[in-house]
Protein backbone atom coordinates (compact mmCIF):
# COMPACT_ATOMS: atom_id res chain seq x y z
CA UNK A 1 0.00 0.00 0.00
CA UNK A 2 2.95 2.52 1.10
CA UNK A 3 4.25 1.61 -2.13
CA UNK A 4 1.19 2.69 -4.44
CA UNK A 5 0.62 6.13 -2.28
CA UNK A 6 4.49 6.82 -3.17
CA UNK A 7 3.64 6.23 -6.79
CA UNK A 8 0.95 8.37 -6.46
CA UNK A 9 2.80 11.36 -4.96
CA UNK A 10 5.29 10.93 -7.26
CA UNK A 11 3.22 11.10 -10.25
CA UNK A 12 1.61 14.19 -8.72
CA UNK A 13 4.93 15.97 -7.78
CA UNK A 14 6.02 15.11 -11.73
CA UNK A 15 2.59 17.22 -12.42
CA UNK A 16 3.01 20.36 -10.13
CA UNK A 17 6.73 20.47 -10.07
CA UNK A 18 8.25 21.49 -14.13
CA UNK A 19 12.02 21.36 -12.67
CA UNK A 20 11.15 17.88 -11.23
CA UNK A 21 9.86 16.68 -14.49
CA UNK A 22 12.29 17.98 -16.30
CA UNK A 23 15.27 16.58 -14.41
CA UNK A 24 13.16 13.26 -14.74
CA UNK A 25 13.10 13.04 -18.16
CA UNK A 26 16.92 14.51 -18.73
CA UNK A 27 17.67 11.35 -16.71
CA UNK A 28 15.79 8.96 -18.64
CA UNK A 29 17.15 10.49 -21.88
CA UNK A 30 20.65 10.58 -20.70
CA UNK A 31 20.29 6.85 -19.41
CA UNK A 32 18.63 5.61 -22.47
CA UNK A 33 21.83 7.76 -24.79
CA UNK A 34 24.13 6.11 -22.68
CA UNK A 35 22.56 2.55 -22.96
CA UNK A 36 21.43 2.71 -26.77
CA UNK A 37 24.54 4.69 -27.83
CA UNK A 38 25.54 2.35 -29.88
CA UNK A 39 22.18 2.66 -31.68
CA UNK A 40 21.58 6.54 -31.81
CA UNK A 41 25.64 8.12 -32.36
CA UNK A 42 25.46 9.17 -36.28
CA UNK A 43 29.52 7.44 -36.03
CA UNK A 44 31.60 4.75 -34.51
CA UNK A 45 33.31 5.42 -31.14
CA UNK A 46 36.90 5.07 -32.49
CA UNK A 47 36.08 6.70 -35.68
CA UNK A 48 38.21 9.43 -36.94
CA UNK A 49 38.21 11.47 -40.19
CA UNK A 50 41.58 13.29 -40.96
CA UNK A 51 39.80 16.01 -42.98
CA UNK A 52 37.65 17.33 -41.10
CA UNK A 53 39.50 18.34 -37.36
CA UNK A 54 38.68 20.64 -35.06
CA UNK A 55 35.24 21.43 -36.90
CA UNK A 56 32.35 23.72 -34.96
CA UNK A 57 29.13 22.57 -35.00
CA UNK A 58 27.52 21.58 -37.88
CA UNK A 59 24.74 19.39 -40.01
CA UNK A 60 27.45 16.57 -40.24
CA UNK A 61 28.46 17.22 -36.57
CA UNK A 62 26.17 18.05 -34.42
CA UNK A 63 28.39 19.36 -31.73
CA UNK A 64 31.55 19.59 -33.88
CA UNK A 65 34.99 17.07 -34.18
CA UNK A 66 38.00 17.52 -32.05
CA UNK A 67 41.46 17.22 -32.98
CA UNK A 68 41.62 14.09 -34.38
CA UNK A 69 38.38 14.42 -36.26
CA UNK A 70 36.15 12.53 -34.06
CA UNK A 71 32.12 13.24 -33.57
CA UNK A 72 31.94 15.26 -30.34
CA UNK A 73 28.27 13.95 -30.20
CA UNK A 74 28.98 10.35 -30.55
CA UNK A 75 31.52 10.74 -27.69
CA UNK A 76 29.60 12.45 -25.40
CA UNK A 77 26.57 10.03 -26.16
CA UNK A 78 29.18 7.28 -25.04
CA UNK A 79 30.64 9.83 -22.26
CA UNK A 80 26.38 9.09 -20.59
CA UNK A 81 27.63 5.25 -20.28
CA UNK A 82 30.75 5.84 -18.06
CA UNK A 83 28.50 9.08 -15.96
CA UNK A 84 25.50 6.83 -15.36
CA UNK A 85 27.44 4.03 -14.37
CA UNK A 86 29.64 5.29 -11.82
CA UNK A 87 26.64 7.46 -10.66
CA UNK A 88 24.39 4.51 -10.05
CA UNK A 89 27.16 1.77 -9.16
CA UNK A 90 28.43 3.84 -6.11
CA UNK A 91 25.40 4.91 -4.55
CA UNK A 92 24.54 1.49 -4.91
CA UNK A 93 28.04 -0.02 -3.50
CA UNK A 94 27.85 2.57 -0.93
CA UNK A 95 23.71 1.52 -0.11
CA UNK A 96 24.65 -1.97 0.55
CA UNK A 97 27.75 -1.42 3.00
CA UNK A 98 26.45 1.30 5.10
CA UNK A 99 22.60 0.01 5.29
CA UNK A 100 23.34 -3.19 6.28
CA UNK A 101 26.54 -1.82 8.16
CA UNK A 102 23.85 1.13 9.81
CA UNK A 103 21.32 -1.35 10.42
CA UNK A 104 23.68 -3.91 12.74
CA UNK A 105 25.30 -1.11 14.25
CA UNK A 106 21.73 0.72 15.23
CA UNK A 107 20.21 -2.65 16.23
CA UNK A 108 22.59 -4.28 17.99
CA UNK A 109 23.61 -1.44 19.98
CA UNK A 110 26.06 -1.16 23.14
CA UNK A 111 29.43 -1.07 22.86
CA UNK A 112 29.43 -2.60 18.84
CA UNK A 113 27.85 0.37 17.87
CA UNK A 114 30.32 2.53 19.86
CA UNK A 115 33.34 1.04 17.83
CA UNK A 116 31.36 1.01 14.64
CA UNK A 117 30.55 4.30 14.81
CA UNK A 118 34.11 5.22 15.74
CA UNK A 119 35.00 4.21 12.44
CA UNK A 120 32.32 5.60 10.52
CA UNK A 121 33.24 9.13 12.20
CA UNK A 122 37.47 8.41 11.21
CA UNK A 123 35.90 7.50 7.55
CA UNK A 124 33.96 11.55 8.25
CA UNK A 125 37.21 13.23 9.28
CA UNK A 126 39.13 11.89 6.27
CA UNK A 127 39.60 14.28 3.16
CA UNK A 128 37.46 12.15 0.37
CA UNK A 129 39.21 13.71 -2.76
CA UNK A 130 43.08 12.71 -1.42
CA UNK A 131 41.48 9.03 -0.22
CA UNK A 132 39.82 8.52 -3.41
CA UNK A 133 43.31 9.49 -5.54
CA UNK A 134 45.48 7.16 -3.27
CA UNK A 135 43.00 4.43 -3.84
CA UNK A 136 42.62 4.92 -7.13
CA UNK A 137 46.40 4.70 -7.48
CA UNK A 138 46.01 1.17 -5.94
CA UNK A 139 43.00 0.11 -7.71
CA UNK A 140 44.08 1.36 -11.43
CA UNK A 141 42.25 4.42 -13.19
CA UNK A 142 39.93 2.43 -14.76
CA UNK A 143 35.76 2.34 -14.00
CA UNK A 144 35.69 -0.71 -11.38
CA UNK A 145 38.45 1.07 -9.85
CA UNK A 146 36.91 4.44 -8.89
CA UNK A 147 33.55 2.68 -8.44
CA UNK A 148 35.26 0.67 -5.05
CA UNK A 149 36.79 3.92 -4.36
CA UNK A 150 33.86 5.70 -4.57
CA UNK A 151 31.94 3.20 -2.60
CA UNK A 152 34.41 3.29 0.15
CA UNK A 153 34.30 6.74 0.67
CA UNK A 154 30.23 6.74 0.65
CA UNK A 155 29.35 4.19 2.44
CA UNK A 156 29.61 6.24 5.69
CA UNK A 157 26.55 8.85 4.74
CA UNK A 158 24.48 5.33 4.35
CA UNK A 159 26.03 4.09 7.92
CA UNK A 160 24.92 7.22 9.59
CA UNK A 161 21.36 7.21 7.96
CA UNK A 162 20.65 4.33 8.93
CA UNK A 163 21.60 3.53 12.33
CA UNK A 164 19.65 7.00 13.45
CA UNK A 165 16.67 6.23 11.74
CA UNK A 166 17.23 2.57 13.34
CA UNK A 167 17.35 3.73 16.87
CA UNK A 168 14.53 5.53 16.57
CA UNK A 169 12.64 3.08 14.98
CA UNK A 170 13.55 0.07 17.13
CA UNK A 171 11.70 1.37 20.53
CA UNK A 172 8.48 2.01 18.79
CA UNK A 173 5.49 -0.34 20.34
CA UNK A 174 4.82 -2.24 17.29
CA UNK A 175 8.30 -3.28 16.75
CA UNK A 176 8.29 -3.93 20.81
CA UNK A 177 4.96 -6.39 19.85
CA UNK A 178 7.04 -8.41 17.03
CA UNK A 179 9.98 -8.74 19.58
CA UNK A 180 7.44 -9.72 22.44
CA UNK A 181 6.05 -12.73 19.87
CA UNK A 182 8.79 -14.29 19.65
CA UNK A 183 10.02 -12.76 16.12
CA UNK A 184 13.79 -13.86 15.03
CA UNK A 185 15.84 -10.41 14.92
CA UNK A 186 16.53 -11.03 11.06
CA UNK A 187 12.81 -10.76 10.65
CA UNK A 188 12.55 -7.93 12.72
CA UNK A 189 15.04 -6.09 11.29
CA UNK A 190 13.80 -7.02 7.47
CA UNK A 191 10.17 -6.88 7.92
CA UNK A 192 9.37 -4.57 10.69
CA UNK A 193 12.23 -2.08 10.58
CA UNK A 194 14.15 -1.46 6.85
CA UNK A 195 10.72 -1.13 5.34
CA UNK A 196 9.66 1.74 7.65
CA UNK A 197 13.04 3.77 7.18
CA UNK A 198 12.95 3.25 3.96
CA UNK A 199 12.22 7.38 2.98
CA UNK A 200 15.65 8.60 4.06
CA UNK A 201 17.48 6.27 2.66
CA UNK A 202 16.32 6.83 -0.46
CA UNK A 203 17.10 10.37 -0.22
CA UNK A 204 20.41 9.47 0.64
CA UNK A 205 20.46 7.65 -2.48
CA UNK A 206 19.21 10.17 -4.79
CA UNK A 207 21.72 12.68 -3.67
CA UNK A 208 24.97 10.12 -3.81
CA UNK A 209 24.26 9.86 -7.65
CA UNK A 210 25.26 13.41 -8.45
CA UNK A 211 27.85 13.23 -5.88
CA UNK A 212 29.60 10.53 -7.34
CA UNK A 213 29.45 12.46 -10.87
CA UNK A 214 30.83 15.24 -9.75
CA UNK A 215 33.72 13.35 -8.31
CA UNK A 216 35.10 11.01 -10.68
CA UNK A 217 34.27 13.71 -13.66
CA UNK A 218 36.29 16.30 -11.23
CA UNK A 219 39.32 13.55 -10.67
CA UNK A 220 39.33 12.14 -14.66
CA UNK A 221 39.21 16.24 -15.61
CA UNK A 222 42.74 16.87 -13.46
CA UNK A 223 43.69 13.58 -15.32
CA UNK A 224 43.75 11.53 -11.63
CA UNK A 225 40.38 9.77 -12.65
CA UNK A 226 39.54 7.09 -15.28
CA UNK A 227 42.25 7.18 -17.56
CA UNK A 228 41.37 5.61 -21.36
CA UNK A 229 41.00 8.67 -23.95
CA UNK A 230 40.55 5.95 -26.71
CA UNK A 231 38.08 3.78 -25.20
CA UNK A 232 35.48 2.55 -27.47
CA UNK A 233 33.55 1.76 -24.55
CA UNK A 234 33.07 5.08 -23.60
CA UNK A 235 35.11 8.25 -22.23
CA UNK A 236 34.32 10.27 -18.78
CA UNK A 237 32.68 13.53 -19.91
CA UNK A 238 35.28 15.07 -17.18
CA UNK A 239 38.50 13.40 -19.86
CA UNK A 240 36.38 15.42 -22.75
CA UNK A 241 36.21 18.82 -20.61
CA UNK A 242 39.95 18.25 -20.27
CA UNK A 243 40.61 18.20 -24.27
CA UNK A 244 38.87 20.71 -24.34
CA UNK A 245 40.03 23.00 -22.18
CA UNK A 246 43.23 22.50 -23.42
CA UNK A 247 41.95 24.06 -26.70
CA UNK A 248 39.26 26.53 -25.19
CA UNK A 249 41.08 29.68 -26.70
CA UNK A 250 40.80 28.88 -29.98
CA UNK A 251 37.82 26.04 -30.15
CA UNK A 252 35.48 26.80 -27.47
CA UNK A 253 32.76 24.39 -28.21
CA UNK A 254 35.20 20.98 -27.80
CA UNK A 255 35.16 22.18 -23.71
CA UNK A 256 31.27 23.94 -23.96
CA UNK A 257 29.26 20.60 -24.94
CA UNK A 258 30.99 17.97 -22.71
CA UNK A 259 30.85 20.71 -19.62
CA UNK A 260 26.99 21.40 -20.12
CA UNK A 261 26.31 17.73 -20.20
CA UNK A 262 27.97 17.24 -16.79
CA UNK A 263 26.27 20.16 -14.80
CA UNK A 264 22.62 19.09 -16.31
CA UNK A 265 22.74 15.88 -15.21
CA UNK A 266 24.31 16.50 -11.88
CA UNK A 267 21.75 19.78 -12.07
CA UNK A 268 19.23 17.19 -13.11
CA UNK A 269 19.79 14.97 -10.15
CA UNK A 270 19.74 17.18 -7.49
CA UNK A 271 16.33 18.21 -8.62
CA UNK A 272 15.12 14.61 -8.26
CA UNK A 273 16.59 14.73 -4.71
CA UNK A 274 14.62 17.68 -3.73
CA UNK A 275 11.74 16.76 -5.09
CA UNK A 276 11.77 12.84 -3.66
CA UNK A 277 12.56 15.06 -0.36
CA UNK A 278 9.23 16.81 -0.31
CA UNK A 279 7.48 14.00 -1.44
CA UNK A 280 8.91 11.48 1.01
CA UNK A 281 9.69 14.19 4.08
CA UNK A 282 6.48 16.63 4.11
CA UNK A 283 8.26 18.44 6.58
CA UNK A 284 11.33 19.51 5.09
CA UNK A 285 9.17 21.85 2.23
CA UNK B 1 33.96 19.85 29.56
CA UNK B 2 37.69 19.45 29.68
CA UNK B 3 37.74 15.87 29.34
CA UNK B 4 35.06 16.43 26.02
CA UNK B 5 37.71 17.60 24.65
CA UNK B 6 40.48 15.59 25.29
CA UNK B 7 38.42 12.82 23.71
CA UNK B 8 38.15 14.84 21.00
CA UNK B 9 41.78 15.47 20.76
CA UNK B 10 42.31 11.81 21.22
CA UNK B 11 39.79 11.04 18.38
CA UNK B 12 42.00 13.42 16.11
CA UNK B 13 44.87 11.94 17.09
CA UNK B 14 43.56 8.25 15.79
CA UNK B 15 42.80 9.53 12.32
CA UNK B 16 45.91 11.20 11.71
CA UNK B 17 47.87 8.06 13.20
CA UNK B 18 45.35 5.76 10.65
CA UNK B 19 45.84 8.16 7.92
CA UNK B 20 49.51 8.14 8.01
CA UNK B 21 49.50 4.58 8.27
CA UNK B 22 46.97 3.49 5.55
CA UNK B 23 48.84 5.79 3.34
CA UNK B 24 51.90 4.57 3.81
CA UNK B 25 50.81 0.93 3.42
CA UNK B 26 48.94 1.87 0.00
CA UNK B 27 52.07 3.35 -1.55
CA UNK B 28 54.21 0.65 -0.52
CA UNK B 29 52.24 -2.20 -1.91
CA UNK B 30 51.43 -0.52 -4.98
CA UNK B 31 53.22 -1.75 -8.08
CA UNK B 32 56.42 0.03 -10.03
CA UNK B 33 57.94 2.87 -8.62
CA UNK B 34 58.97 5.98 -8.14
CA UNK B 35 62.19 5.60 -9.86
CA UNK B 36 61.56 3.41 -12.58
CA UNK B 37 62.01 4.94 -15.97
CA UNK B 38 61.50 3.64 -19.62
CA UNK B 39 65.32 2.53 -19.57
CA UNK B 40 65.75 0.35 -16.53
CA UNK B 41 68.90 1.92 -15.00
CA UNK B 42 71.68 -0.10 -14.06
CA UNK B 43 71.70 -2.31 -11.10
CA UNK B 44 74.23 -0.31 -9.21
CA UNK B 45 72.13 2.52 -9.28
CA UNK B 46 69.42 1.31 -8.51
CA UNK B 47 70.69 -0.11 -5.15
CA UNK B 48 72.46 3.30 -4.55
CA UNK B 49 69.05 4.88 -5.05
CA UNK B 50 67.50 2.85 -2.66
CA UNK B 51 70.01 3.10 -0.17
CA UNK B 52 69.86 7.00 0.20
CA UNK B 53 65.99 6.75 0.70
CA UNK B 54 66.23 3.67 3.08
CA UNK B 55 63.84 1.77 0.59
CA UNK B 56 65.91 -1.51 0.96
CA UNK B 57 65.20 -1.85 4.69
CA UNK B 58 63.04 -4.03 6.18
CA UNK B 59 59.09 -2.63 5.83
CA UNK B 60 58.67 -2.13 9.80
CA UNK B 61 62.03 -0.56 9.77
CA UNK B 62 60.57 1.86 7.23
CA UNK B 63 57.44 2.62 8.93
CA UNK B 64 59.18 3.25 11.92
CA UNK B 65 61.23 5.79 10.49
CA UNK B 66 58.57 7.06 8.66
CA UNK B 67 56.47 7.88 11.84
CA UNK B 68 59.43 8.96 14.09
CA UNK B 69 60.37 11.20 11.17
CA UNK B 70 56.42 12.68 11.51
CA UNK B 71 56.48 13.33 15.84
CA UNK B 72 59.72 15.52 14.96
CA UNK B 73 58.00 17.36 12.42
CA UNK B 74 60.60 15.71 8.96
CA UNK B 75 58.37 14.44 6.47
CA UNK B 76 61.21 12.88 4.50
CA UNK B 77 63.29 14.38 1.29
CA UNK B 78 60.80 14.59 -2.12
CA UNK B 79 61.68 12.15 -5.23
CA UNK B 80 61.14 14.20 -7.64
CA UNK B 81 62.76 17.63 -6.01
CA UNK B 82 65.86 16.32 -5.27
CA UNK B 83 67.20 18.95 -3.14
CA UNK B 84 64.25 19.60 -1.58
CA UNK B 85 62.48 18.20 1.71
CA UNK B 86 58.46 17.74 1.81
CA UNK B 87 58.19 20.00 4.55
CA UNK B 88 59.77 23.11 2.65
CA UNK B 89 57.90 21.94 -0.18
CA UNK B 90 54.28 22.52 2.12
CA UNK B 91 55.95 25.31 4.04
CA UNK B 92 56.02 27.40 0.80
CA UNK B 93 52.97 26.14 -0.89
CA UNK B 94 50.32 26.11 2.08
CA UNK B 95 50.64 30.11 2.21
CA UNK B 96 48.47 30.35 -1.18
CA UNK B 97 46.41 27.81 -0.26
CA UNK B 98 45.48 29.34 2.60
CA UNK B 99 44.65 32.39 1.41
CA UNK B 100 42.79 30.56 -1.28
CA UNK B 101 40.88 29.07 1.16
CA UNK B 102 40.09 31.97 3.29
CA UNK B 103 39.16 34.17 0.33
CA UNK B 104 36.39 31.75 -1.14
CA UNK B 105 35.27 31.39 2.48
CA UNK B 106 35.04 34.93 2.58
CA UNK B 107 33.36 35.48 -0.46
CA UNK B 108 30.66 32.45 0.50
CA UNK B 109 29.60 33.76 3.71
CA UNK B 110 29.14 37.33 2.61
CA UNK B 111 26.76 36.28 -0.27
CA UNK B 112 24.84 33.38 1.16
CA UNK B 113 24.19 35.08 4.44
CA UNK B 114 21.75 37.62 3.00
CA UNK B 115 20.70 35.04 0.50
CA UNK B 116 19.60 32.45 3.03
CA UNK B 117 18.14 35.44 5.29
CA UNK B 118 15.55 36.69 2.16
CA UNK B 119 15.11 33.11 1.14
CA UNK B 120 13.43 32.24 4.45
CA UNK B 121 12.11 35.47 5.57
CA UNK B 122 10.07 35.54 1.99
CA UNK B 123 9.41 31.24 2.49
CA UNK B 124 7.81 29.81 -0.32
CA UNK B 125 7.49 33.10 -2.34
CA UNK B 126 9.41 34.39 -5.68
CA UNK B 127 12.45 35.38 -3.40
CA UNK B 128 12.73 31.90 -1.78
CA UNK B 129 12.10 29.98 -5.24
CA UNK B 130 15.11 31.90 -6.82
CA UNK B 131 17.30 31.40 -3.61
CA UNK B 132 16.74 28.10 -3.48
CA UNK B 133 17.38 27.78 -7.54
CA UNK B 134 20.46 29.50 -7.52
CA UNK B 135 21.65 27.42 -4.41
CA UNK B 136 20.89 24.07 -6.67
CA UNK B 137 22.61 25.52 -9.85
CA UNK B 138 25.56 26.20 -7.02
CA UNK B 139 26.07 22.67 -5.36
CA UNK B 140 25.44 21.35 -9.33
CA UNK B 141 28.36 23.22 -10.88
CA UNK B 142 32.07 21.82 -10.70
CA UNK B 143 34.96 23.77 -9.96
CA UNK B 144 36.04 23.02 -13.25
CA UNK B 145 33.05 23.80 -15.06
CA UNK B 146 32.75 27.07 -13.24
CA UNK B 147 36.40 27.96 -13.53
CA UNK B 148 36.21 27.50 -16.91
CA UNK B 149 33.15 29.25 -18.01
CA UNK B 150 34.79 32.28 -15.51
CA UNK B 151 37.72 32.36 -17.26
CA UNK B 152 36.50 32.11 -20.78
CA UNK B 153 33.77 35.44 -20.15
CA UNK B 154 36.13 37.46 -17.98
CA UNK B 155 39.89 36.64 -19.51
CA UNK B 156 39.20 35.55 -23.12
CA UNK B 157 36.26 37.84 -24.01
CA UNK B 158 36.15 40.65 -21.74
CA UNK B 159 39.68 40.76 -20.90
CA UNK B 160 39.26 41.98 -17.09
CA UNK B 161 41.48 39.75 -15.19
CA UNK B 162 44.45 37.75 -16.78
CA UNK B 163 44.10 34.14 -17.09
CA UNK B 164 46.88 31.87 -14.77
CA UNK B 165 48.70 34.67 -13.57
CA UNK B 166 48.86 33.94 -9.83
CA UNK B 167 49.86 37.23 -8.14
CA UNK B 168 48.64 39.74 -10.39
CA UNK B 169 46.44 42.24 -9.03
CA UNK B 170 43.17 40.55 -9.10
CA UNK B 171 44.37 37.79 -9.86
CA UNK B 172 42.45 35.99 -7.12
CA UNK B 173 39.09 37.07 -7.86
CA UNK B 174 38.48 34.34 -10.40
CA UNK B 175 39.35 31.76 -8.60
CA UNK B 176 37.94 32.58 -5.31
CA UNK B 177 34.21 32.74 -7.04
CA UNK B 178 34.91 29.26 -8.63
CA UNK B 179 35.85 27.76 -4.85
CA UNK B 180 33.75 29.56 -2.86
CA UNK B 181 30.37 28.62 -5.31
CA UNK B 182 29.90 25.52 -3.48
CA UNK B 183 30.23 26.16 -0.05
CA UNK B 184 28.00 29.56 -0.75
CA UNK B 185 25.38 27.42 -2.06
CA UNK B 186 25.86 24.73 0.95
CA UNK B 187 25.56 28.05 3.36
CA UNK B 188 22.62 28.75 1.92
CA UNK B 189 20.81 26.06 2.29
CA UNK B 190 21.16 25.27 5.77
CA UNK B 191 20.87 29.24 6.72
CA UNK B 192 17.31 28.92 4.99
CA UNK B 193 15.87 25.75 6.34
CA UNK B 194 17.85 26.41 9.93
CA UNK B 195 16.21 29.97 9.60
CA UNK B 196 12.79 28.30 8.74
CA UNK B 197 12.82 26.13 11.57
CA UNK B 198 13.47 28.72 14.28
CA UNK B 199 10.71 31.12 12.88
CA UNK B 200 8.31 28.58 13.32
CA UNK B 201 9.21 28.17 17.16
CA UNK B 202 6.87 29.75 20.51
CA UNK B 203 9.86 32.25 21.45
CA UNK B 204 9.10 33.85 17.58
CA UNK B 205 5.34 34.29 18.16
CA UNK B 206 5.54 35.70 21.22
CA UNK B 207 8.07 38.10 20.26
CA UNK B 208 5.59 39.01 16.98
CA UNK B 209 2.84 39.18 19.66
CA UNK B 210 4.59 41.62 21.79
CA UNK B 211 4.77 43.52 19.13
CA UNK B 212 8.40 43.64 18.35
CA UNK B 213 9.13 44.84 14.82
CA UNK B 214 9.38 42.15 12.42
CA UNK B 215 12.88 43.43 11.35
CA UNK B 216 14.13 43.28 15.21
CA UNK B 217 12.45 39.62 15.57
CA UNK B 218 14.29 38.46 12.14
CA UNK B 219 17.80 39.84 13.19
CA UNK B 220 17.74 40.16 16.89
CA UNK B 221 15.54 36.69 17.88
CA UNK B 222 15.69 34.12 14.80
CA UNK B 223 18.98 34.24 13.14
CA UNK B 224 20.78 34.32 16.16
CA UNK B 225 19.24 31.10 16.97
CA UNK B 226 19.73 29.88 13.70
CA UNK B 227 23.27 30.18 13.27
CA UNK B 228 24.14 26.80 15.73
CA UNK B 229 23.41 24.31 13.07
CA UNK B 230 25.69 26.63 10.77
CA UNK B 231 28.42 26.04 12.70
CA UNK B 232 28.57 21.78 12.59
CA UNK B 233 29.09 22.60 8.93
CA UNK B 234 32.06 24.35 9.41
CA UNK B 235 34.07 20.93 9.14
CA UNK B 236 32.00 19.43 6.25
CA UNK B 237 32.82 22.88 4.44
CA UNK B 238 36.22 22.74 5.21
CA UNK B 239 36.64 19.89 3.17
CA UNK B 240 34.96 20.89 0.38
CA UNK B 241 37.28 23.84 -0.07
CA UNK B 242 40.19 21.47 0.06
CA UNK B 243 38.95 19.21 -2.60
CA UNK B 244 38.06 22.48 -4.69
CA UNK B 245 41.35 23.96 -4.23
CA UNK B 246 42.90 20.71 -5.87
CA UNK B 247 41.04 21.67 -8.89
CA UNK B 248 41.17 25.20 -9.19
CA UNK B 249 44.86 25.26 -8.28
CA UNK B 250 44.93 23.23 -11.71
CA UNK B 251 42.31 25.70 -13.82
CA UNK B 252 44.05 28.95 -12.57
CA UNK B 253 48.02 27.64 -12.77
CA UNK B 254 48.16 28.70 -8.96
CA UNK B 255 50.99 27.09 -6.45
CA UNK B 256 49.80 26.06 -4.25
CA UNK B 257 49.80 22.52 -2.51
CA UNK B 258 46.96 21.19 -4.28
CA UNK B 259 48.69 21.49 -7.67
CA UNK B 260 51.79 19.77 -6.16
CA UNK B 261 49.84 16.87 -4.81
CA UNK B 262 48.31 16.28 -8.63
CA UNK B 263 52.21 16.33 -10.03
CA UNK B 264 53.03 14.24 -7.18
CA UNK B 265 50.71 11.77 -8.07
CA UNK B 266 52.00 11.66 -11.69
CA UNK B 267 55.63 11.67 -10.55
CA UNK B 268 54.80 9.25 -8.23
CA UNK B 269 56.18 11.56 -5.42
CA UNK B 270 55.75 9.32 -2.93
CA UNK B 271 56.93 10.79 0.79
CA UNK B 272 55.20 14.37 -0.92
CA UNK B 273 52.04 12.28 -1.70
CA UNK B 274 52.05 11.65 1.88
CA UNK B 275 52.75 14.36 3.40
CA UNK B 276 50.71 16.29 1.80
CA UNK B 277 47.85 13.88 2.59
CA UNK B 278 48.76 14.19 5.75
CA UNK B 279 48.51 18.19 6.27
CA UNK B 280 45.28 17.83 4.91
CA UNK B 281 43.94 15.73 6.88
CA UNK B 282 45.60 17.34 10.21
CA UNK B 283 43.70 20.60 8.94
CA UNK B 284 40.65 18.92 9.04
CA UNK B 285 40.61 17.31 11.90
CA UNK B 286 41.84 20.43 13.70
CA UNK B 287 38.69 22.37 11.86
CA UNK B 288 36.64 19.67 13.65
CA UNK B 289 38.05 20.41 16.95
CA UNK B 290 37.61 23.81 16.88
CA UNK B 291 34.32 23.54 15.90
CA UNK B 292 33.52 21.32 18.75
CA UNK B 293 35.02 23.99 20.80
CA UNK B 294 33.18 26.89 19.41
CA UNK B 295 30.05 24.16 19.61
CA UNK B 296 30.07 23.70 23.35
CA UNK B 297 31.03 27.75 24.11
CA UNK B 298 27.49 29.27 22.10
CA UNK B 299 25.60 25.80 23.32
CA UNK B 300 26.00 24.65 27.01
CA UNK B 301 23.91 21.76 26.38
CA UNK B 302 26.60 20.66 24.25
CA UNK B 303 29.06 19.96 27.05
CA UNK B 304 27.18 17.49 28.80
CA UNK B 305 27.98 15.28 26.05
Amino acid sequence: MRNIRWLRQFGGELRRNPAFLLSFAFILAVTLAGFFAPALSPYPPGGFEEQRMLEGPSRDHWLGTDELGRDLFTRILYGARVSIMVGLGTALIALMIGTLYGLISGYVGGALDNLLMRIVDIFYGLPDLLIFVLLSLFLGRNIAGVLIALGVITWVRFARITRGQVLQTKELIYVEGARAMGAAHWRILLRHILPNILAPILVTLTFSIPAAILSESTLSFIGLGINDPYSEWGTSWGTLTQDGWRAMRSYPHLIFFPALAIFLTILSFNFLGNGLRDILDPKAR
Amino acid sequence: MFRFLLRRLLHGLIVLWVVATVTFGLLRVLPGGPFDRDRRLPPEVMANIEAKYHLDEPLLRQYGRYVTGILRGDLGPSYKYIDRNVGDIILDTLPTSTVLGLLALLAALSLSFPLGVAAASHHNRWIDRACVFLATVGISLPNFVLGAVLIWIFSLQLGWFQAARWGSPGSAVLPAITLGAMPCAQLTYLLRSSLLETLGEDFIRTARAKGVRESLVLFKHAVRNSLIPVLTLLGPLLAILVAGSFVVEFVFAIPGMGRFFITAVTDRDYPLIMGVTLVYTAILVGANLLVDILYSVVDPRMRAH
